[in-house]
């Protein structure tokens, strides 16, 4: 059932561009089903991939050891990192910017001299907005992800880091292919529609000469970088072509080979409920020349992009613990209403909300931290026990501080902190009850927009305890 | 019951202070009931929270600061929302960290606990009930559920009561949408919120829905009228709204006790 709505809206509510997205997104009906639909298959798999309670937390707990111990040694790991990627013949690279990134793939793919790339699923190539930096310079490139594929055919941002298709039913995807490739016969079923997207990738893999992927983890003491994922078109990315870049972020890096597996147990079951994902890759190097496949060259490009700010801040440096699984957002009661869209960043829901604004900016982002309710449901599911309400409202706290502009909450707070006026004060409200009530209900705010204002009673507790005799200084 | 009475202090919450005071005064006379010494401190108004959300650190701790003062001592100062006590509990000492008062929002921080808790844990009534059978829908806050974890408490505390049947609405964990300033400053995902819960427990087929959350049931209350507002000759669309403390005092307070409870004029009863 729909709330009714009041019409009128004073010229001071009128919405911010990240509230007219919202609301978009709400009213998009559709999507709303397709993600809710989506949301809840993903949290009842990850339910019952973690059956024992007990486990689960002790598993919680080593893995925010293992992400606290990388992060507390950042600096060192690094550069074990890059000394043992480099004996392993991975050649490194720091960009401190999106831009500065974007122009080391561009001179690497200039160098091989390809036209085209093919790419694996990467959220930091979303963050540094990669594929439109390289159709920029004339260069294709060709998602090879499914999901990633079929949005990257519609022409839209993912709706979600792990599932970036998520927002469609499988009819839309179906008319999204038809649509694309009008000769072929397309039917509407899941396992179909997967086989024709292969067929159709695969076909133009044997002529790509770079592949560029991001990474899950980066393993400080062997120098490798491991990569999960279900298609095995990841997997092609980084062993047909003759170059391979990675690219993620400075915080991806763990100390030790020994702490891949209970971070990779926890991440599928926490994304997908799946004990494990049908690949895992771990590269070390190129192609040897005792070996028959795999690329001549392999670079990592390492992303600052506000990592190492945040990482120096105590309290912020808990966000960097992020292994991206997504169940934040799948819990999220806002997230799954809008859906990555409604948000309009590269990371949506509570994961968005504390690293947007601290790669973007307060200026641009602070305002996602209003679209939580912090109710706290992402703080529970989070693998590596991210503090996510606390980090929220850290965001706020940072915007009003920019803002510095406390107004109504100076009286507030003024009063409250006074107790025999505020007393006095919560007395005359009650005493003025019948007519206020009235006057709350026809006030325009964003309350009264669908819900009856709450009512004043007409005699404070203070007052009441005082006459039952249980007031006392 | 102990020899000696056991002494609590009680924070009424602002929200009940003013919306629904009945409902702070059953809390304390059903600790009274249980065997508990009560008093009220005449200096407290509110744990600060709305501000501390909002991001108005300064604020909230010039709030939070009166608060210490009114609630000083060493008893369990006994909250009758799960909110407000995690509050204290959980954001306290984070909101003074390095502040001179640190070491008494600590100390505040252990003494707090939630009014159901209490009841349950501590002061373990065993109370007759005297209302008709009844079947009431729970709904649990956030705070209750995820920052305490006192919902077996609340559960408990009903199930004890032979005519009463509990039931929990399907989505139970999810939040109702309030989220205080959340609700102001996204009222439209707030209020989609509201509604799928609303919904939800309606279809629970319970006529009552109870919490241990004023704002929880403020915009569930909210959500209901504004519906029977548009439908003024239709069958009554929502539940009445109820803070668990009223629903007991009701049902375990004999007729002779509970003569002197105000008339009730908020949240659910037509005034
Ligand atoms: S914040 Fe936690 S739950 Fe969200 S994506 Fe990162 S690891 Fe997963």
């Amino acid at each position: 059932m729909k709330p009714v709505q009041r019409r009128f809206q004073p010229p001071w509510s009128r919405p911010s561009s990240l509230q007219q997205r919202l609301r978009t997104a709400l009213a998009r009906q559709p999507v709303r089903r397709n993600i809710a639909r989506a949301m809840n298959g993903l949290v009842d798999k990850r339910r019952a991939a973690f059956p024992d309670a007990q486990t689960l937390e002790a598993l919680r707990d080593q893995g925010q050891a293992i992400r606290d111990q990388a992060l507390d040694h950042l600096p060192t790991l690094l550069r074990e990192l890059e000394a043992n990627c480099t004996a392993n013949g991975i050649q490194v690279h720091w960009a401190e910017t999106p831009a500065e990134a974007n122009a080391q793939v561009l001179d690497i793919v200039r160098a091989a001299g390809a036209d085209a790339v093919l790419k694996g699923k990467s959220m930091v190539s979303e963050e540094i907005g990669l594929n439109a930096a390289l159709a920029a310079a004339g260069i294709e490139a060709l998602e090879t992800d499914l999901g990633e594929w079929i949005i990257q055919l519609a022409g839209e941002a993912p709706a979600h880091i792990v599932a970036p298709a998520v927002h469609l039913s499988r009819q839309e995807v179906a008319a999204r292919f038809r649509t694309h490739f009008p000769e072929l016969e397309i039917g509407e079923d899941i396992a179909d529609l997967t086989a024709l997207a292969r067929g159709l990738l695969r076909d133009r893999f044997a002529r790509m000469r770079v592949g560029v992927t991001g990474v899950n983890f980066l393993v400080a003491e062997t120098g490798s970088l491991c990569l999960i994922e279900n298609e095995g078109n990841g997997r092609l990315c980084t062993t047909l072509p003759e170059v391979h870049i990675a690219i993620t972020g400075i915080e991806k890096v763990i100390a030790r080979l020994d702490q891949l597996p209970p971070l990779l147990r926890l991440l599928t079951r926490s994304a997908t409920g799946q004990p494990a994902t049908t690949y895992v890759n771990l590269i070390s190097g190129p192609r040897r020349t005792s070996e028959r496949d795999g690329p001549h060259e392999v670079h990592l490009i390492l992303l600052d992009h506000g990592r190492a700010r945040m990482q120096a801040d105590p309290e912020q440096r808990a966000i960097l613990r992020c292994i991206r699984c997504g169940a934040c957002m799948n819990h999220c009661p806002v997230y799954t209403r809008v859906g990555g869209h409604g948000y309009g960043t590269v990371y949506p829901g509570p994961l968005g909300a504390v690293l947007e604004p601290r790669l973007q900016g307060l200026q641009l982002q602070g305002e996602l931290a209003e679209a939580s309710s912090l109710c706290g449901a992402c703080a529970e599911v989070c693998p590596v026990r991210i503090p996510l309400p606390q980090l929220i409202r850290r965001v706020r706290r940072d915007q009003r501080a920019r803002q510095a502009r406390p107004g109504l909450w100076s009286l507030w707070s003024r009063l409250q902190a006074r107790p025999l006026q505020a007393r006095r004060f919560t007395r005359a409200l009650a005493g003025l009850a019948p007519a206020l009530n009235v006057a709350l209900r026809w006030l325009p705010s964003p309350w009264t927009r669908s819900r009856e204002p709450p009512r004043l009673a007409r005699q404070t507790l203070a007052d009441l305890a005082e006459q039952e005799g249980f007031a006392d200084d | 019951m102990p020899e000696s009475p056991p002494s609590v202090i009680f924070f009424g919450t602002c929200l009940i202070n003013s919306l629904a005071p009945q409902a702070g005064l059953a809390a304390m006379r059903l600790l009274k009931l249980a065997g508990a010494q009560v008093r009220f401190p005449r200096a407290q108004s509110c744990c600060g929270q709305p501000a501390y959300n909002a991001g108005f650190d300064a604020q909230a701790r010039q709030v939070a600061r009166a608060q210490l003062d009114a609630l000083a001592g060493t008893e369990p100062v006994v909250v009758p929302s799960a909110s407000c006590a995690g509050m204290f509990r959980h954001q306290y000492p984070l909101l003074f960290a390095g502040h001179p008062e640190q070491a008494r929002a600590e100390q505040l921080a252990g003494r707090v606990v939630d009014f159901c808790a209490y009841l349950q844990r501590v002061l373990a009534p065993a109370w007759t009930d005297h209302g008709p059978p009844v079947t009431v829908a729970l709904h649990h806050s956030c705070a209750a559920r995820r920052e305490l974890g006192v919902t077996q408490e609340a559960h408990a505390l009903l199930e004890a009561l032979a005519g009463v049947t509990v039931i929990e609405p399907e989505r139970a964990h999810e939040c109702c949408g309030f989220g205080g300033t959340f609700a102001l400053k996204q009222p439209e995902i707030s209020a989609a919120m509201t509604a799928d819960k609303a919904e939800a427990l309606r279809a629970t087929g319970a006529v009552v829905v109870l919490s241990q959350d004023l704002g929880c049931l403020t915009s569930l209350d909210g959500y209901w009228r504004r519906q029977q507002a548009g439908r003024q000759f239709e069958v009554q669309t929502g539940l009445q709204v109820q803070h668990i403390a009223e629903f007991l005092w009701q049902r375990v307070a004999s007729a002779a006790v509970q003569d002197g409870l105000p008339p009730r004029d908020t949240l659910g009863a037509p005034q």
